[in-house]
């Protein structure tokens, strides 16, 4: 049985294509025939973070549209084998995704994928709305700050009232809290909220925390998924993501400052 | 109700003292649940029928209650009220007053020693009657319910009764109802009771951290400036005159 898990968050900036490509990665990973799409017709950044994007001849969009068959426009991963990306088409606008040429083509991906993962655009309009429609399980990314947090909380309403699950009167979407960009630092002076206040607002379950690092803006950099990354507090975080996500229990980490050695604290970092 | 109603009250407001010897009389506001019968027609027989048929059904209910009668469905026809009225008496009925009807008929209702009311029907209670014993006795109003969060964007609205809140309502939310809001988990976001000018309704919440509460129209913004006796506690909102009194619940224990 396949599922169908959106990657999403209302803000812009907070992770969601960074969170998309690492746990897309790390499912497939494990050996799960695994589906990225992106969903920000117009914008078009997956492939990038993915290393793919001089890969990219057919997209998601040719598809909705007949324009090209799916086989053509997915494109297979260089580092994992069971893992596929669909890219966004930079050239039109998210009106093109339509509910039923989303639908079949995500029908479609049913039969041949475990996990469907789609990277949901910022915002709250057709593109989001599209990416979440037809979910099973939802990611949720948030960074610990008031207007994230805000973003995060909208976007679980929508979830509950406009997707498919919710139309069709089924069980709901199951939601997962991602808390991303955590600086464990600023979150003790008080700058920053806990995971605590995050939590009681949000009101669902905790499946991660990732730590800002320099390595993600660097694996971005370098289109390799941070999880790659093995020595990176980002890439063992999201390893943990996709371990509890397929029912591991893991302990949290990276919660706490790092203690500085000496030299550090002469030297600075 | 004196206990909570004093508190901010008193601080403001300075204490309400009488003077001189204890009052014979005192007027007091009170606010009564009324059944109201609407009338689909204005044939006594008819009426006569479909209420027996109603009271058949063991509504002990109605006996000796108190009723309003709607003529908003029959305005401009020659209702022979006091015909009804007497039949209505006899099925152990009490009508107190009318609403609904046109000049003519209130003017009738005055003369027979009915009270003529002015509450408006909620919309969807004036749908077009179906069948003839469509005579039917409204219901008391229902409370809406909810479990979920209400969260950022969302809103909920109670029309025509109260709203009760059994999980968090979030920062840019917003509760609405018609009668009074309960919330037995944070009121966060924005609060409006009365929202059809019931002066009575009341916000009552376990734990008060909302961003605006509202009776009646009457609003009251908080920024940063929850009082600090009603900040994160047990707290109830309502108008006293024009001005919105938020005070800690009573029996709430105070840290």
């Amino acid at each position: 049985m396949s599922k169908i898990i959106v990657v999403t968050s209302g803000k812009g900036g907070v992770g969601k294509t960074t969170t998309s490509a690492s746990f897309a990665t790390g499912l497939a990973l494990r050996g799960h025939r695994t589906v990225v799409i992106d969903f920000d017709v117009g914008l078009r950044n997956l492939d990038l973070i993915m290393g793919c994007e001089r890969r990219v001849v057919y997209d998601f969009v040719n598809v909705i549209q007949g324009e090209a068959k799916l086989q053509q426009a997915l494109i297979r991963d260089k580092h994992c084998p069971e893992l596929y990306i669909l890219p966004a088409s930079q050239t039109r606008d998210k009106e093109a995704l339509s509910k039923e040429g989303v639908g079949e083509v995500l029908e479609t991906l049913r039969e041949e994928f475990e996990y469907i993962v789609c990277d949901s655009p910022a915002g709250i309009e057709r593109g989001a709305q599209m990416a979440m429609y037809y979910a099973d399980e939802a990611l949720v990314v948030t960074n610990p700050e008031v207007s994230s947090v805000r973003d995060s909380d909208r976007i679980l309403g929508i979830m509950d009232a406009k997707s498919r699950r919710a139309e069709a009167g089924e069980d709901p979407i199951t939601k997962h809290l991602l808390i991303t960009r955590y600086i464990p630092e600023r979150v003790a002076a008080g700058e920053m909220l806990s995971i605590d206040d995050v939590l009681e607002l949000l009101a669902i379950p905790l499946i991660g925390v990732v730590p800002e690092s320099e390595s993600v803006l660097q694996a971005s950099n370098a289109g390799i998924p941070v999880i790659h990354d093995k020595d990176s507090t980002s890439g063992q975080a999201y390893d943990d993501v996709v371990a509890r996500f397929l029912g591991e229990e893991r302990p949290l980490r990276f919660l706490e400052p790092e203690k500085k050695g000496f030299l550090k604290r002469l030297f600075g970092t | 109700m004196q206990g909570p109603r004093r508190g901010l009250e008193e601080e403001l407001m300075g204490m309400h003292t009488h003077a001189g010897p204890a009052p014979a009389i005192d007027f007091k506001g009170a606010v009564f649940t009324l059944p109201v019968l609407h009338l689909y027609q204005g044939d006594p027989e008819a009426v006569t029928r479909a209420l027996e048929r109603h009271l058949a059904q063991g509504l002990r209910f109605f006996d000796g209650a108190p009723v309003v009668v709607d003529l908003s469905a029959i305005r401009g026809v020659a209702v022979p009220l006091q015909d009804l009225l007497g039949r209505m008496r006899r099925l152990r009925l009490v009508p107190v007053g009318v609403r609904g009807g046109d000049a003519e008929q209130h003017r009738l209702a005055r003369e027979l020693g009915l009270a003529v009311l002015h509450g408006h029907a909620p919309s969807e209670e004036r749908a077009r009657p179906e069948a003839e014993e469509k005579a039917a006795v409204s219901r008391p109003p229902r409370a809406r319910v909810v479990e979920q969060p209400v969260r950022a964007g969302q809103q909920v609205y109670a029309r025509g009764g109260d709203l009760i809140l059994l999980a968090p309502v979030n920062p840019g939310a917003e509760v609405v109802a018609d009668g009074s809001i309960h919330a037995y988990a944070p009121l966060r976001g924005r609060a409006l009771a009365g929202v059809q000018g019931d002066v009575e309704a009341r916000i009552f919440t376990q734990c008060l951290e909302a961003e605006l509460v509202a009776v009646a129209g009457n609003f009251r913004l908080f920024e940063e400036d929850l009082p600090e006796e009603v900040r994160g506690r047990p707290a109830q909102v309502y108008l006293e005159g024009k001005r919105l009194v938020v005070s800690p619940l009573a029996g709430a224990g105070r840290k």
